[in-house]
């Protein structure tokens, strides 16, 4: 059956409403878009990395989940997850469960890129039929919006301010390396199904990318681009722009890799240039400062790079 | 009849985790604990075992995984020493106060650095207020036993606290003894299905593991301090119930011809062999010595050590793990506490020993006897501090 938003956003939530999330946070739509792909009949236990996520959709004694949730510490929600999957198997093998459940762990950039990465890796290699969602909004933001190995060059974070000396050199230029190519270091686990993703449009893409890694067999690892208008200095409103943005500069091209097998799953009609990603958020203002023109240079000058290896990948 | 088998400690542990079949063990490799893993990976491969193996990348990620396996219902279990044990610290709170059963084996090694693989208790010691039960085991029989009794007791309704079960490091998880196992079907039916009230495949929605707030965090940490309390009636009523079933019968200490000592070691594990020895030579010579060896450290027994120590004039309590709180050693500030209760109490001195694996001999627990003399003697502890074996100090 061809894909319908309205179809698609009847269907009751599995994360409810009423939790403390920031408006325009793109957290609570990643898991939203993600659990709506899981068939009506499933059942579902998610895991979550300690995380804003976390913190504000279960505050005891109350939860947003509507089903099994499980969160442990930051670093471990893909091993805590593969607890529960593995519990599961033993427990369907012997015929006490009778429902199909899907499991799907979520992490922010900083527990899934930095503090996260070696659960994450070893739950993956081990091939538990689970689905690792990383909701990438760029940095540490829970603790006050400090730098992770996810936040891109240049921009300001609370450990890689910007300096009183701009435009004289690489000091106080925001964080001064790019971002780690997480996506791509799960392509080389050589797991079934790994995705890149955020939200375009009618929430399609990421949709159908959801659905290929719930219901494909063993692991699956969904990038979801998700911006923090707190930490990325953008109205809460904008969110939309900003990720359809951050896919027509090709700062965060969307793609799948099925077995290894590159796959592009939007092509920008017309590329554009990343001013028109970044001018919008307060965390690259400076690299418009004058003197600051290099930066936004070597930003795009690595974009394009990034841009072309992928589409060399996907031929 | 039970089943004679020449098993090391750590098959004996394997063996027990084997008839007990739990649901998942996800476990890491490290000395001296490794072989469990081995023999227990060799029981799945030969459908031996229903359980799900895990084979994790960390020690972090066992305890992880097996904080999910129980918080999902299943019977948990894992094995570990030393600093695989530290690496799991933070989950080891989580754990317990998540209040969920789980069996771990741990096979005591020293703590990093320098790096040494050999025995002491620096591992478990440390983790002795994690809210976990910690039940000590002299040689492979009680680490067997231990270890299915570890079921009943944490999976109790009064209690749901993780244990784990503690024996020395290659002095009895690598040395092979003569031990007396429970046929399959009794194990079974002594341990009975874990069935949790709530778990998170029960089809109902369930939120484990939320945020606290300063609303709620003081009354959760208050019911697991209230079931840590509750754990001690539940280990004598399960050791009461496996006596039945196995002849073996489990306090929550032993004591070794304490009932007129005026001198007693109080020691934990393997060494405890040891010290019996040496109350052993003395008493043919006429000297009224005693060993007292726990069992149980967590919960700690205060009232029913300081009645069992209220005759004794002079104690040493032996610790295999520094605090380096330049004061002694954690077995020692426990029972000198429980000691403190009593209106006459006898003189109380602690030795630190051996560390690192270094060898605890009969001639070490004679010197510790005859040091109790002399505060006996002059009625005075001197130094409570005290270190044995080490080179250059005695």
């Amino acid at each position: 059956m061809a894909y319908n938003l309205k179809k698609e956003s009847v269907k009751p939530e599995r994360l409810t409403g009423g939790h403390r999330l920031c408006a325009g946070c793109g957290a609570s739509v990643a898991v939203r878009g993600v659990l709506r792909a899981v068939n009506p009949e499933d059942k579902t236990v998610c895991g979550v990395a300690t995380s804003c996520l976390e913190v504000s959709s279960v505050l005891f004694p109350f939860t947003a989940w509507k089903e099994g949730f499980i969160h442990c510490a930051f670093e471990n929600v893909a091993a805590t997850v593969s607890g529960v999957e593995a519990n599961y198997q033993v427990k369907k093998r012997k015929g006490e469960i009778k429902d199909t459940y899907k499991f799907v762990a979520f992490g922010g950039d900083g527990g899934t890129y930095d503090i996260g990465l070696q659960s994450l890796s070893g739950a993956m290699e081990r091939g538990h039929d689970m689905v690792y969602v990383c909701y990438d909004n760029e940095a540490y933001m829970n603790t006050g919006l400090q730098r992770s190995s996810s936040t891109p060059k240049f921009a300001e974070v609370s450990t890689a301010p910007v300096g009183a000396k701009q435009g004289q050199g690489e000091m106080g230029v925001g964080k001064g390396q790019h971002k780690k190519d997480l996506t791509g270091i799960m392509v080389a686990h050589g797991i079934p199904y790994v995705a890149q993703t955020t939200f375009t449009g009618n929430f399609k893409d990421l949709h159908e990318k959801a659905h290929k890694a719930h219901y494909t067999p063993g692991a699956a690892f969904l990038n979801v681009l998700a911006p923090c208008p707190r930490g990325w200095r953008y109205p809460p409103e904008e969110l939309m722009t900003i990720t359809k943005l951050a896919v027509d500069t090709c700062v965060w091209p969307l793609f799948e890799v099925i077995d290894g097998e590159y796959k592009l799953t939007y092509e920008p009609k017309q590329k554009l240039p990343i001013e028109d990603y970044i001018k919008l958020q307060g965390r690259f203002r400076h690299m418009f400062a004058k003197g600051n023109e290099w930066m936004i240079e070597d930003l795009q000058k690595h974009v394009d790079k990034k841009w072309e290896q992928l589409l060399k990948r996907c031929k | 009849m039970g089943i004679r088998k020449l098993l090391s400690g750590n098959e004996a542990t394997a063996t027990a985790m084997k008839q007990i079949n739990p649901d998942v063990v996800a476990a890491y490799p490290i000395t001296p604990s490794t072989e469990v893993v081995h023999y227990f990976s060799q029981y799945v491969a030969d459908g031996e075992v229903d359980t799900q193996f895990v084979a994790v990348e960390s020690e972090h990620s066992a305890m992880s995984a097996c904080i999910g396996a129980s918080a999902a219902g299943g019977r948990t279990s894992t094995v570990t020493s030393a600093c695989g044990l530290a690496l799991m610290w933070e989950l080891l709170y989580v754990a317990s106060g998540q209040r969920l059963p789980m069996t771990l084996a741990v096979i005591n090694r020293a703590l990093s650095g320098p790096i040494n693989i050999n025995n002491d208790h620096s591992d478990s010691m440390g983790a002795r207020d994690s809210g976990w039960i910690q039940l000590y085991s002299e040689n492979n029989q009680e680490a067997y036993d231990n270890y299915i009794m570890a079921q009943r007791i944490g999976e109790h309704k009064d209690v749901l606290l993780p244990v784990m079960v503690c024996q020395d490091g290659f002095i009895t998880s690598h040395a092979v003894e003569n031990i007396e196992l429970l046929e399959d079907d009794k194990v079974k039916d002594f341990v009975g299905k874990f069935e949790p009230t709530r778990h998170l495949l029960d089809g109902k929605p369930l939120s484990v593991g939320p945020y606290d707030t300063p609303m709620h965090y003081f009354e959760h940490q208050y019911q697991r301090a209230q079931a840590m309390i509750a754990a001690k009636k539940v280990i004598l009523d399960v050791s009461k119930e496996y006596a039945k079933v196995s002849g073996r019968e489990y306090g929550l200490f032993e004591t070794y011809k304490l009932e007129d000592a005026e001198r007693v070691i109080v020691v934990v594990n393997s060494s405890a062999g040891t010290a019996k020895v040496a109350a052993d030579q003395l008493r043919a010579k006429g000297e009224k010595v005693g060993v007292l060896k726990i069992r149980v450290f967590r919960p700690f027994p205060v009232t029913e050590i300081a009645e069992a120590l209220k005759n004794a004039k002079a104690v040493a309590v032996m610790d295999k793990c520094d605090s380096f709180n330049a004061m002694g050693g954690p077995v020692f500030v426990d029972v000198r506490t429980a000691l403190y209760e009593l209106e006459k109490r006898p003189l109380t001195i602690n030795y630190i020993y051996g560390l690192g694996g270094r060898d605890v001999t009969v001639d070490n627990f004679l010197t510790v006897f005859n040091a109790l003399s002399e505060v006996v003697k002059t009625g005075k502890t001197g130094e409570t501090y005290r270190h044995i074996g080490v080179r250059g100090v005695n």
